[in-house]
């Protein structure tokens, strides 16, 4: 076994064990810390895959960013009433739903994954590197769209801070 | 191609090893040849101020989670950087790309201004 494929062993089977983990703690600070090795381990498989700048942002939004939003909005909660009143149970069907179209893609790409058509021949993606392939795009071809992601950035500023923010002297509810 | 950039990886690997075994080492080095004997101020949970009076998990303040969130944002604006500043001097011609991320940041500064100007930083 490969050094390569041994790797890929050792982040699956720790993103699954986390993940696992993450979804049947009681406590929910416990489940989003859970989520931080899950998210590392997931940019290793990026890096596996040879996506260096997807691992990058892998490690500095979500477990960085994203992973901080989760344990604010946890914060937020008035988690002892959830507890009562069963709130999270109502979300079951949704939650069913959502896991059993993940389980159908995952079965679906695995199938296609060990018969292969035979007339679909796979190119190889020209190795560039991947964050000057990202770049290359981004800031040419993309260049309008990647001036409104500053739009969009700025948006979600305005929206944030509207929403968020109480009048000074305006006390808690 | 793809071996050699995981093999790039590899020294990140090695520190990884390293660092699990002299973490774990302390810890297993201090539990085995550590002096243990425990009283009952020892042992007990370090508080410091003043003695605890309610639960600790109650809701917290809102600005906590706007603060966490503008954090995301301009994080996310960072990101962005990343690809530019590898790509920099291969723009054609440079100034280019300079005019087309101050474009960029000059947008966002709108946000931080709008920020600041609300007074969203300061925490009375």
């Amino acid at each position: 076994m490969g050094l390569q494929s041994f790797l890929f062993y050792y982040f699956a089977i720790v993103i699954i064990a986390t993940a696992a983990l993450t979804v049947s703690r009681r406590n929910p600070i416990h489940s989003v810390m859970f989520l931080v090795p899950c998210f590392i381990h997931t940019a290793g498989l990026f890096l596996l895959l040879g996506a260096e700048f997807l691992a990058a942002i892998q490690v500095l939004v979500y477990t960085g960013a994203i992973m901080v939003l989760y344990l604010f909005v946890v914060f937020l909660l008035d988690l002892p009433s959830f507890r009562i009143k069963k709130i999270t149970h109502q979300q079951t069907p949704l939650a069913v739903l959502a896991g059993l179209v993940l389980v159908v893609q995952i079965i679906v790409l695995t199938v296609v994954a060990v018969f292969p058509r035979p007339a679909a021949e796979v190119k190889a993606p020209y190795f560039l590197g991947n964050t000057e392939a990202v770049g290359a795009s981004l800031y040419t071809t993309f260049l309008f769209p990647f001036e409104l992601a500053s739009l969009v950035l700025l948006v979600a500023i305005f929206g944030a801070v509207v929403l968020a923010r109480r009048e000074r002297g305006e006390e808690l509810p | 191609m793809q071996e050699e950039l995981i093999l790039g990886y590899l020294p990140i690997l090695v520190f990884l090893i390293i660092v699990t075994c002299v973490g774990a080492g302390m810890i297993i080095a201090s539990a085995l040849i550590g002096r243990k004997n425990p009283n009952s101020e020892k042992i007990s949970t370090y508080e410091c101020g003043m003695v605890p009076i309610k639960d600790a998990r109650q809701r917290f303040d809102v600005r906590f989670y706007l603060i966490a969130m503008l954090f995301i944002l301009f994080d996310i604006e960072v990101v962005f950087l990343y690809p530019w500043a590898v790509l920099f001097d291969r723009f054609n011609p440079v100034i280019f790309g300079f005019i087309e991320m101050v474009l960029f940041i000059v947008i966002l500064l709108f946000g931080y201004i709008y920020i600041w100007r609300k007074g969203v930083l300061s925490w009375s």
